[in-house]
């Protein structure tokens, strides 16, 4: 295998230096252009999504009831309902594209996913222990269960997959992930199918979904959602460093071990938030560092900022796209699989097997 | 088992550790002594667990009775018993756990990679979807359920090896497109999933995980016919598979024509995984590790077929047995417990692997 191993290591800077793909956008003004464009767009897509949903409720009283609240079953839905579903979207898109991003970058390797690495897995098994040990029951209940679960497994497959010499292989912690996800997707199978009402109320959850969640799952998941996010864009700048490999890295001051750290910290409340308040949801974490990387090249201090609201935009859109693609209501993680799945193949695909 | 992985130094090289069976002219046989003992101890094994499965059970019955009803003698209930119910599922197990071992080792010398099986190439994701658009959407019975799962199972498996495909399929471009096929189907069968009634969806969930709990005569012998036509293939073929492994040039030079030769084993393997899925539904991870296992407690160079047909009817016996005593009497799908173990032998394959690096 390990003539694979190298072929999809992640560009580094020094790599780009030296004449590699610099990105669609060389100029610091185009950049700036598009980042500003893009937090433009978001603030627009994230307003247009508090009048798109179930249950037609016209645009002027949507406008009322943000405006002056009130007290009739419209209001209600506004603002118990769209809103909380609106800024758990910003949330959780952009926490999943953060830990995408940054996974990708500690390991540097361009297929870290919470889906690939088996994060979701990990978060899905400890919610379906949760409501079969210990009775949680409701979606407020999964919260901590898969918070948990998405801790736990993070630092499992990153121990498993980053043993020896060879330190983290993208080879090698994409097997841990597939290993650890199939023994906990097969043991949470179990779990369910001898339990019909368990896995009645999971198969709703495990497919990622922001239906009918409440203020109540936010006010739970911002703030760790909000600390991780603050050390993902503090971390942005030292991550260059680290992605010049170890020795290089070291000798030019940085704290290879500390950023490491700070950096597995950040993933786990990332992805611990993200699953927490929306089930498991793959692929995000994947596809937006990716086009942020096509657009501005490996700097770091471009591609997590922009990540940070390319993501949210992304997530909202596929939210969106589900509730108006079905009548019954798409769940947000079977749109992101359909969209992020071919990209994954694109990745693999445009890489040749020389190394970079 | 993950021991033997980590203490994989070559006892000998060389002619040491065989024994050539010369038949007069030109026929002879070279057997590798550890391979043989293996697959004799495999056997053994098997044959003993067998005999255990066959008293085990919810009703409890002692050795003598089962000669007695073998015999044709006992009562009509323990005949029953014996020979309806708990002999035709072992004997499935048996089978089906050979057949996937079988190809598994076809894949994996195949495509040179201890990854190549039915599981990672997404057949099995796939065999899923195909059952669950049959039975949730279509309202099929249990033959349109068999035939919708190959069919799933060989798009899955053709789209993964095709979308891996740029002038050759290198092993881990094929593990993230079953990935990424795999993704895809897996949240189109958990949409399917949601909007089925519950008991249907439990029915689709159970048969999804791969399970002899139903297991009857009836079928096993169009299962043990599949096996039994494309067994013989493999014994011709198995030595030009393994000349292909040296490479196409230097097979062909031995007199392989390697397309033709890769063709017809690709078939003979998807058909052994194909007659199995439809029997007992995608069975995850029996292909992946047995052939391994096999591979490490024989020591021998490649992916040998025998012992790794061995492996795979005690791993999946075994594996059965775990599943129908583990919460007695509460059926377990044997799929869950042979995913644990694949999922467990892949952890200790990175981390024995991890080891030898230092």
């Amino acid at each position: 295998m390990s003539d694979t191993l190298d072929s999809v290591r992640l560009r580094t800077p020094a790599a780009a230096l030296k004449g590699g793909r610099r990105g669609l956008l060389h100029s610091t003004r185009a950049r700036s252009l598009l980042f500003a464009a893009s937090v433009l767009v978001l603030a627009m897509v994230a307003g247009a999504s508090l009048f798109v949903g179930s249950g037609d409720i016209p645009a002027d009283v949507v406008w009322r009831a943000l405006l002056s609240g009130g007290s009739d079953t419209d209001a209600i839905l506004v603002a118990g309902f769209r809103v909380p579903r609106m800024l758990l979207a910003l949330i959780v898109g952009a926490s999943l594209g953060l830990a995408g991003a940054l996974m990708q970058a500690i390991t540097r390797n361009p297929l870290a996913d919470p889906g690939i690495l088996g994060v979701n897995a990990g978060a899905y098994f400890a919610v379906v222990a949760g409501i079969s040990f210990f009775g949680a029951s409701a979606v407020t209940g999964y919260v901590w269960w898969a918070f948990g679960g998405a801790v736990v497994t993070t630092i499992a497959v990153y121990v498993i997959g980053s043993r020896g010499r060879a330190g983290a292989t993208p080879v090698r912690l994409v097997l841990a992930g597939v290993a650890i996800g199939a023994v906990l997707g097969g043991l949470s199978l179990g779990l369910t199918l001898l339990q019909p009402e368990v896995f009645d109320r999971i198969r709703f959850w495990s497919v990622g979904s922001l239906q009918s969640r409440q203020m109540d799952i936010v006010v739970g998941v911002l703030p760790l959602a909000v600390v991780g996010m603050a050390l993902a864009l503090y971390l942005s700048r030292v991550l260059n460093v680290v992605a010049l490999g170890d020795d290089l890295a070291r000798s030019l001051g940085a704290h290879i071990q500390r950023t490491r750290i700070l950096a597995l910290l950040a993933i786990t409340l990332l992805c611990g938030a993200a699953t927490a308040a929306a089930g498991p949801v793959g692929f995000l974490g994947l596809m937006v560092p990716y086009v942020a990387r096509a657009l501005f090249g490996p700097d770091q201090r471009w591609v997590i900022p922009f990540t940070f609201t390319l993501a949210p935009l992304l997530f909202l859109c596929a939210d969106m796209l589900g509730r108006v693609i079905v009548s019954s209501e798409l769940p947000v993680g079977i749109v992101t699989a359909f969209l992020g799945a071919p990209i994954l193949i694109l990745i693999i695909r445009s890489r040749k097997s020389r190394p970079l | 088992m993950t021991r033997s992985a980590a203490v994989a130094a070559p006892p000998a090289g060389g002619g040491v550790g065989r024994t050539v069976i010369r038949a007069g002219g030109r026929m002879s046989l070279i057997v590798h002594r550890r391979g043989a003992i293996v697959v004799l101890a495999l056997v053994l094994f098997t044959l003993a667990l067998a005999s255990v499965a066959v008293t085990l059970g919810e009703y409890p019955v002692p050795i003598a009775q089962i000669v007695d009803a073998f015999a044709g003698g006992g009562s009509d209930g323990v005949r029953r018993i014996v020979l309806e119910g708990r002999l035709p599922r072992i004997v499935l197990a048996v089978i089906a756990g050979a057949a996937l071992a079988l190809s598994g080792a076809v894949f994996q010398s195949m495509t040179r990679n201890p990854l190549g099986s039915p599981d990672i190439i997404g057949f099995n994701t796939g065999a899923y979807t195909g059952a669950l658009v049959v039975v949730l959407l279509l309202g099929g019975n249990y033959v349109a359920q068999s035939v919708g799962a190959l069919v799933g199972g060989l798009v899955a498996a053709v789209l993964v090896y095709v979308l891996a495909w740029t002038k050759g399929v290198q092993g881990f471009r094929l593990i993230v497109v079953g990935i990424a096929v795999g993704a895809i189907l897996h949240s189109l069968n958990a949409w399917l999933i949601i909007r089925a009634r519950l008991e249907e969806a439990l029915a689709a969930a159970t048969w999804g995980a791969g399970s002899f709990n139903e297991a009857g005569w009836e079928k096993v012998v169009p299962v043990a016919v599949a096996v039994l036509l494309v067994v013989p293939v493999l014994v011709v073929l198995a030595r030009p598979l393994a000349l292909l492994e040296m490479g196409d040039e230097t097979a062909q030079s031995l007199g392989v024509r390697p397309e033709l030769t890769r063709g017809v084993l690709l078939l003979a393997g998807v058909a052994l995984v194909a007659a199995i899925t439809a029997a007992a539904g995608p069975i995850a991870f029996v292909a992946l590790a047995a052939p391994q296992l096999a591979r490490r407690l024989a020591r021998s160079p490649g992916v040998a077929l025998l012992p790794s047909a061995a492996m795979g009817a005690a791993l999946m016996l075994a594996s059965d047995v775990v599943a129908q005593r583990l919460l007695a009497p509460t059926q377990l799908p044997v799929g869950i417990v042979t995913v644990c173990i694949g999922g467990l032998y892949l952890v200790g394959l990175l981390i024995a692997q991890t080891r030898r690096q230092g």
